[in-house]
């Protein structure tokens, strides 16, 4: 199992209050799968997220990441572990505004490479090669404001994919996207994630979207809603 | 050092965008830094020219210095040395009229009348060149460019000083040793020693120097005279004075004077830190997307926060380079500014020491400031990446109290490294602490109440100008600070100056004196007043002198007083220094009694003539009323009884005593006169000195006009050396002004391509900018303004205790001045904000 989590509950104070986002969550995701993650505004989905790729502690609960139980690990560790085999996706792409397309997908691989890695050449082979894949291999020089978002969004997914992950993560990665941009992304997203032999976890609202993966979690008010005909 | 590769090469990409943003702030700690490198390598410069001129600077191993010619048993001493191959030189200075018979003008001017071959080292230059070497072989004088304009004479003329007549043969440039400023007071002027007795003004002049200067082969055989003869000259009232203490003197005064100039400079520095850290605060809002999305994908705290020290670090580091430079620049032009307070020629070199410690010191600065926003990185959570509402973890952590412990020590140690000593260092550290924290509760209490009060009902324009003020990471507190700090020490710096300058100013009611005449001889006095009644002129006062040194107290001889070590009560100087005493039978405007009782016209008690002291000095012998003071008189001794202690305003342009005597206990001792008379005009003053001097040669008519213009001169010299710091300070506020300006630009474009999209017009965005900056300056100067006038009350009163006085519209123009400056500069450099269209600065937004 690459994904374990157990029980996670997740409260916050606000104004006094304590305000349960999650609650009983458990969950189980084998290698190479896919799941989306769907649910109405406020039913918990990118807390559930942030708590599977370690962002953030849990209430209650744990969650084995590729079987590292991250409660035990400091929040650096947890940064070391995102850098060596955690993607991400965003939904406002969130690429690094100061940096060209190029170095954007070569940040992860540096980062990498800083902790003790691999071979630079590669790296930049790499990013050059996912950037074609995207069909961006005449943009790598632009910077995220001279590209459009569905451009941006396919440079992050090739930052994604830069470093081999064991596991994506993507959080509404159609969100800010028109239908047919969208489509494109969802496209490559797939392809990608099935060329690389990833685990996708992705949070959506998009039914075209969460309908390829192979499993659906839908979240109502912080709890899983059992799923009676999703497919295993 | 994991994680460091990854920082180097992101604060490098990064760098790129954000260079040109933080550049200019980085541009303030230059300043700083410009400032501390040029008067610390300045310093230097002279230090060492002072050492390698060092005997140069006296012109002899030793100078030998009396108020009274040299007793023989001293001129047999000297006669000895000469005899036994050291050579020695004389000189004698006294205060005299000139006379230029050809254009009839006159001036006070002091006589040095010199003999043998000084100076014995260096030389004094002179113009035509050469001169001084003539001078003995003749009638000669050389003079001060100053006496030659004034008395409208030229090189060739003669001049008249007593009943000797000279011919003007060159002016003198420059004397190693001597302060320029010096001469602003008495002309000076060079004759042989040969003809000084034609003059005859040595028997009636009141303030003649007794000099010699002596050459030694060597420091062994000075030491040896001084050991042999240390008691005897003591004993004698000779001061002396060698080429090493001369050094050592002038390199203290240096280093004071420029080490106070120095912490001046360190304001300069101090805005510079409040720059950077204002502008990282912001620099720091805009990256936390950033931060969040590389914490996200798995950079440690560690890495993230070093990629932004890196890039802070590097600009502080070249902004701190950058400074050095201008440092090297302005040293260069030290000199010029400092000119009247060089003893001698500077020759500029570069300091190493100087140029690396201000190097390191600004790089230093710029990240100990950097740290304090740039912590905050730190608390950046991955999740912000996921939810941008999601809200940042709020209060100071252990760190962000760290730095700014660091800040504080960092300042304070900087404070005393650069001051005189370590008093004033710690003082001055706590100065601008604050001075700091006032103008930034100030800044904070204008703002608030503002706010509260700005009424509903004003104009949009004046509303939405003064909410840009409050806005979300707005910077109104750190200019408030960098242009009020500046303005702070301007108007500090002007309140001094006019409140001493003002006090000095000779009195424009008519009763008044302006003309001080001295050296009447007593069979004088009656002529003299005919000359002023002649003129139709008033004698306001007519005061005998009777100089005096003190030769027992309560019945010990000073002698003996002065060789008793353990006696740390008295000071030395008042047993020591020749008294010019008066007698009379009131007090007069300038002086009050403090304790005792003023003389009436009842009969002296017990036979002693009662005196009354001016109370520091008083303190300064540790005695008191009832105790008995026995005055040597030119020989004549006469014992007297304190019977009061006054408080004098020595301020005062009249002659005030430290001693005055009851009168009929003076009768018969040798006394001179001082006359005190008043003349409006210029041309009456300069005709009344002609007439009193042609009648009586020996008679010195000083100018209290001219001795203010002096005065005023020094202050204004003294001034202008702060002012020329100071300026680095305001530079570095205007610097973080403009980086305040550039930093919200993209905020400002972007509200005002909004309010251009809903239909304003360019020139109601120009009167919203115009208005937060009108009133940014507004609030600036006020706070500079109000806190200079505090500043410049507790000098004016607690340090010269002077009355005080505000020079109100001045300050008034100095504040509107800022406000004005400052809306000038936020408009001229927001330009682009309200000029261009719209759709290329959102073009230009997206780079």
């Amino acid at each position: 199992m690459i994904i374990v989590a157990e029980g996670l509950e997740q409260t916050y104070s606000s104004l006094g209050r304590q305000l349960t986002v999650l609650a009983n969550i458990n969950l189980i995701v084998e290698p190479q799968g896919f799941v989306a993650i769907v649910g109405p505004s406020g039913s918990g989905k990118t807390t559930l997220l942030g708590l599977l790729a370690g962002l953030d502690r849990p209430t209650a609960g744990n969650v084995l990441l590729d079987s590292q139980d991250l409660s035990l690990l400091t929040e650096d560790q947890r940064a070391r572990l995102r850098a060596e085999r955690v993607g991400f996706v965003f939904q406002n792409f969130q690429l690094i505004p100061t940096l060209t397309a190029l170095e954007n997908v070569l940040v992860p691989a540096e980062l990498r490479r800083s902790l003790g890695g691999y071979d630079r050449g590669g790296a930049e082979d790499r990013a050059l090669a996912l950037l074609g894949r995207v069909g961006l291999s005449d943009r790598i020089d632009h910077y995220p404001a001279q590209l459009s978002g569905g451009e941006q969004q396919r440079v992050a997914l090739a930052r994604a994919f830069a470093n081999q992950p064991k596991i994506l993560f993507a959080d509404e990665p159609t969100g800010n996207l028109d239908t047919e941009t969208g489509r494109t992304v969802i496209d490559l997203l797939v392809r990608l994630n099935a060329e690389e032999k990833t685990t996708l976890v992705l949070v959506t609202h998009d039914p075209e979207l969460a309908a390829r993966a192979h499993r659906i979690v839908r979240l109502s008010g912080g709890h899983i809603v059992p799923e009676p005909d999703a497919h295993q | 050092m994991t994680g460091l590769s990854f920082a180097v090469s992101m604060a490098r990409r990064e760098g790129r965008s954000s260079r040109r943003r933080l550049g200019l702030y980085m541009g303030s700690i230059s300043l700083g830094v410009a400032a501390l490198v040029s008067i610390n390598s300045f310093r230097s410069n002279v230090i060492d020219a002072i050492h390698s001129e060092s005997r140069g600077l006296l012109g002899a191993d030793l100078e030998l210095r009396s108020l009274r010619p040299f007793p023989d048993t001293l001129q047999k001493l000297l006669d000895s040395l000469v005899s036994s191959g050291i050579p020695i030189s004389n000189a004698t200075n006294f205060a005299s009229m000139a006379l230029a018979p050809r254009t009839q003008r006159t001036r006070m001017v002091e006589v040095r009348a010199m003999s043998g071959d000084f100076p014995y080292y260096g030389t004094i230059t002179t113009e035509p060149p050469g001169r001084w070497a003539s001078l003995q072989t003749g009638r000669f004088a050389l003079i001060d460019p100053s006496v030659l304009v004034q008395l409208e004479v030229d090189v060739g003329d003669t001049l008249a000083i007593g009943t000797a007549r000279f011919v003007i043969d060159g002016l003198i440039s420059h004397i190693p040793g001597e302060f320029d400023f010096v001469t602003a007071f008495g002309g000076r002027i060079f004759i042989p020693g040969a003809y000084v007795e034609e003059t005859g003004l040595l028997e009636t002049g009141s303030r003649n120097v007794y000099r010699a200067f002596l050459k030694f082969a060597n420091e062994e055989t000075l030491d040896d005279f001084l050991n042999a003869n240390r008691e005897f000259l003591r004993e004698q009232q000779i001061r002396y004075e060698t080429a090493r203490q001369r050094e050592a003197d002038f390199t203290e005064a240096i280093s004071i004077m420029t080490r106070f100039l120095g912490l001046v400079g360190l304001v300069a520095l101090l805005l510079g830190g409040v720059g950077v850290a204002s502008a990282v605060h912001v620099f720091v809002k805009n990256k936390l997307s950033t931060v969040a999305i590389l914490r996200c994908i798995g950079a440690s705290q560690g890495t993230v926060f070093s990629i932004y020290l890196l890039q802070a670090g590097l600009l502080g580091l070249m902004g701190s380079a950058l400074g050095v430079g201008i440092g090297i620049v302005v040293q260069a032009t030290l000199p010029d500014v400092l000119r009247s307070f060089m003893p001698l020629e500077v020759t500029m070199s570069l300091v190493r020491p100087a140029l690396i410690g201000g190097l390191l010191i600004g790089a230093w600065v710029a990240i100990i400031f950097t740290l304090l926003p740039l912590l905050e990185v730190r608390n950046v959570s991955p999740l912000q990446a996921l939810r941008r509402e999601f809200e940042a973890s709020r209060g100071r952590s252990k760190l962000q109290l760290a730095a700014l412990a660091a800040v504080i020590v960092t300042m304070a140690a900087l404070s005393v490294g650069q001051a005189p000593n370590w008093a004033t260092g710690a003082a001055f550290a706590l100065a601008l602490a604050v001075a700091t924290s006032l103008l930034w509760l100030f800044a904070w209490i204008v703002m608030r109440t503002t706010r509260r009060f700005l009424p509903r009902r004003a104009s949009y324009v004046v509303r939405q100008g003064i909410a840009n003020l409050y806005r979300p990471h707005n910077q109104t507190v750190a200019v408030t600070l960098a242009v009020g700090f500046g303005i702070f020490l301007i108007a500090t710096l002007y309140v001094v100056q006019r409140n001493l300058v003002s006090r000095l100013a000779v009195d424009a009611t008519a009763t008044r004196p302006s003309l001080v005449l001295f050296d009447i001889q007593a069979d004088q006095r009656e002529g003299v007043q005919q000359v002023l009644t002649a003129r139709g002129l008033p004698l306001i006062a007519t005061t005998p002198i009777v100089p005096a040194r003190i030769s027992h107290l309560n019945g010990r001889a000073t002698s003996e007083i002065l060789k008793d070590t353990t006696d740390r009560r008295r000071s030395r100087w008042p047993l020591t220094r020749e008294y010019r005493n008066t007698y009379r039978d009131t007090l007069v405007s300038s002086e009050r009694v403090v304790a005792g009782k003023w003389w009436g016209q009842e009969e002296r008690e017990n036979g002693l003539p009662s005196i009354s002291l001016e109370k520091d000095l008083a303190s300064q012998l540790a005695v008191s009323i009832g105790d008995h003071i026995t005055w040597d008189i030119q020989g004549v001794r006469i014992e007297t009884e304190i019977a009061s202690f006054r408080e004098v305003d020595w301020a005062r342009l009249e002659p005030n005593f430290f001693v005055v005597f009851q009168p009929g206990s003076l009768d018969g001792v040798p006394q001179t006169f001082v006359t005190l008379t008043r003349a409006e005009t210029a041309t009456d003053r300069a005709e009344l000195q002609r007439d009193v001097v042609l009648a009586f040669p020996n008679v010195v008519v000083m100018d209290l006009a001219a001795v203010q213009d002096a005065i005023e001169s020094i202050v204004e010299s003294v001034a202008l050396a702060i002012r020329f710091m100071a300026f680095f300070s305001i530079a570095s506020g205007m610097i973080v002004l403009v980086g305040a300006i550039a930093t919200s630009r993209f905020q400002r474009i972007r509200e005002s391509v909004l309010l251009k999209t809903l239909g304003a017009r360019k020139r109601l965005i120009g009167r919203i900018l115009l208005t937060e900056y009108t009133f940014l300056g507004l609030l600036a100067g006020l706070a500079g303004t109000v806190l200079g006038i505090f500043a410049g009350w507790a000098v004016v009163t607690l340090m010269f205790r002077l009355a005080f006085k505000l020079p109100n519209i001045q300050l008034v123009l100095l504040w509107l001045g800022t406000a004005a400056a400052t809306a000038s500069i936020g408009l001229f450099n927001s330009r682009d904000v309200f000029r261009k269209p719209p759709l290329v600065v959102i073009r230009e937004m997206g780079e």
